[in-house]
């Protein structure tokens, strides 16, 4: 069980309940749950969709897209049925934030899922949980068990005339399968495999019917807006970016944890104040700001508004929430190649750019490590990824090939300092070495 | 083939919940593993008839996620992260330390069919790195004496 933290700038909204006790659905109850959806119950969906949308929320995936808007892709009438999918796939490096909510606020995922399906006209809902999040989905089917028990899922809920199934899905292993296309796929009982798109998965999406696709986070957002109005909620964040975020502070941090703060809060004051700035009196390298597909920050760069739009504009992303911090005595090079060997190993290899993309990337970056790289290959990386970007069916191309190029663009030097066969200047003494190829 | 009640019953609730039955498969595939140890010829083949398959494409399937094997583990599967957050933290310190300890390397296993050691992907701990996983058991804020204490816990749980 992942422990909590706390900090004074904290604004808990979605982390309201957390260590509340509020898995038992009775002490959900208690605490205000399940009444978002009785109230969206008495609205009509467009009423729904545009609180959503005046709310300000965004995707908390990564990609940032306003979710009322997502909502009203969904075509009014279809002759196949609509669905909602929760994408509980979390595994973008340097995130945890999802594990979070499952652990302490599972109805509260089942309560978003509940208005996303009425706002959308949607009757089945699905929440996928990542196979490694075992624990979790025991939860969220005790969790589903106790909300059908109460009649607050099935046929009728709350009297409204209303029928709405929602279950459980568990993964088994696939970072890819947290895109939504291929999310789909997986639930299908396929690979992971993503779909070119359009058409959508709004218009076209689980067996052929449009299907909502939203985050954990983005969900269980959704009781608290309908609840505290779209107004409320958007002021709590900045213009366009309306809410607050689970940050989860990770590397060379004094207290590293899972932080709820305001959407645009100050990142340099996240990483010294809420985060408690870097041990053991090293300073700061570098900010890998949104998880590990997004390009990384410098120390100069960091005084920033953690919101889409903000982040944006210093050619970075504010991506899934994950923030991991470098400390001076990383090595860019090896922090670039452990990177990098995630993305080949996770690559489905269905397109070519990304297949080949990311394996050329983690050889050269390997041999460049170890002492064998040549002034050519810094140039050779920067172009092969640049080849890389929107190229592919589904943005793990694009997360593989935008934080290298940030790597080589602001790291040149420090890629120069491993030329001429030189050690890797990092290197602790009886370091174990990186793995050349991990095994599929 | 036999599978316990539990998974039977769990898997004739699954089918109500879908359309088509093959989409049962990925987290089927998972209970099966975990109760048999790995997908067997004959687990893959009993799946593939329930579910209208046939034995290649549930192998395709499998392929494709990490956590699935056509190949026995050992009863407990140590999992050392190593991604970026694990990795500032010292998770490639602490790979090494339980491949010393266990003496085997990446995807090896015990002699004694007891412990199989990973290293894997990003788990989802990255604020309480480094972190492992056996089998589905998180243990965060790990340091070579806090991992040994695990792993000897792991060991001694046999002897009862």
């Amino acid at each position: 069980m992942a422990s909590l933290v706390s900090h004074p700038d904290e604004v808990r909204v979605i982390s309201k309940r957390f260590g509340q006790g509020a898995t038992n659905i009775d002490r959900y109850l208690e605490l205000d749950g399940y009444k978002a959806v009785q109230k969206a119950l008495a609205m009509q969906p467009d009423a729904i969709i545009n609180e959503v949308k005046n709310s300000g929320l965004r995707g908390r995936g990564g990609a940032g897209f306003s979710t009322g808007m997502k909502w009203s892709f969904v075509p009014k009438q279809s002759a196949k049925p609509k669905y909602v999918l929760c994408n509980g796939d979390e595994s973008e490096p340097g995130t945890c934030k999802d594990r979070l909510i499952f652990e302490h606020d599972p109805h509260a995922v089942i309560e978003g899922v509940m208005i996303a399906a009425l706002a959308v006209g949607a009757h089945t809902g699905y929440i996928y949980v990542r196979g490694e999040y075992r624990y979790l989905l025991v939860i969220m089917q005790k969790a589903l068990k106790d909300a059908y028990a109460k009649g607050i899922l099935g046929k009728n809920i709350f009297g409204s005339g209303y029928d709405l199934d929602i279950y459980w899905h568990g993964g088994a292993g696939a970072y890819e399968v947290g895109e939504e296309s291929a999310l789909m796929e997986s639930l299908e009982g396929k690979r992971g495999i993503p779909r070119i798109r359009p058409p959508f998965p709004a218009i076209v999406g689980l067996w052929g019917g449009p299907t909502v696709i939203n985050n954990v986070e983005t969900l269980a957002a959704v009781p608290h807006i309908i609840m505290g109005g779209a107004d409320w909620y958007s002021k709590l964040g900045t213009p366009k970016n309306g809410g607050t975020r689970l940050f989860c502070l990770a590397g060379n941090l004094n207290k590293p944890g899972v932080y709820e703060l305001p959407m645009g809060y100050n990142l340099k004051k996240m990483i010294y104040e809420v985060g408690g700035g870097i041990p053991n009196g090293r300073s700061l390298k570098a900010v890998v700001p949104g998880g590990s597909s997004t390009p990384v920050l410098l120390p100069e760069e960091i005084d920033v508004a953690m919101d889409f739009d903000s982040v944006a504009k210093t050619g970075s992303m504010l991506g899934s929430g994950g923030v991991v911090v470098l400390d001076d005595t990383a090595c860019i090079v090896k922090f670039a190649l452990r990177t990098m060997k995630f993305y080949r190993h996770e690559s489905c290899g269905w397109c070519i750019p990304c297949r080949e993309g990311t394996d050329w990337l983690e050889k050269t970056l390997i041999r460049f490590h170890s002492g064998g790289g040549v002034k050519k290959d810094i140039d050779n990386m920067y172009y092969l990824s640049e080849n890389m970007l929107g190229k592919t069916f589904c943005p793990l191309g694009d997360a593989a090939a935008m934080p290298t190029m940030a790597f080589v663009k602001k790291f040149r030097k420090e890629f120069e300092d491993h030329l001429d066969g030189r050690p890797c200047p990092f290197e602790k003494e009886g370091a174990p070495q990186q793995h050349a190829v991990m095994a599929h | 083939m036999r599978f316990s009640e539990e998974f039977e019953a769990r898997f004739s609730e699954m089918l109500t919940h879908y359309p088509t039955k093959r989409s049962a498969l990925v987290p089927t595939l998972l209970y099966a593993q975990d109760e048999v140890g790995s997908l067997s010829d004959e687990v893959i083949a009993e799946l593939a008839r329930r579910m209208d398959l046939t034995e290649l494409e549930v192998r395709n399937v499998i392929s494709y996620y990490s956590m699935l094997t056509t190949k026995p583990r050992g009863k407990y599967n140590v999992q050392v992260c190593t991604n970026i957050a694990c990795m500032l933290r010292g998770g490639e310190e602490l790979l090494e330390h339980c491949e010393k300890k266990l003496g085997i390397g990446h995807k090896g296993t015990t002699p004694d069919g007891l412990f199989s050691l990973e290293e894997v992907e990003c788990i989802g701990a990255c604020s309480w790195a480094p972190a492992a996983q056996v089998n589905y058991d998180f243990h965060e804020n790990l340091t070579n004496a806090k991992m040994d204490q695990v792993l000897d816990e792991y060991g001694n749980k046999l002897n009862h």
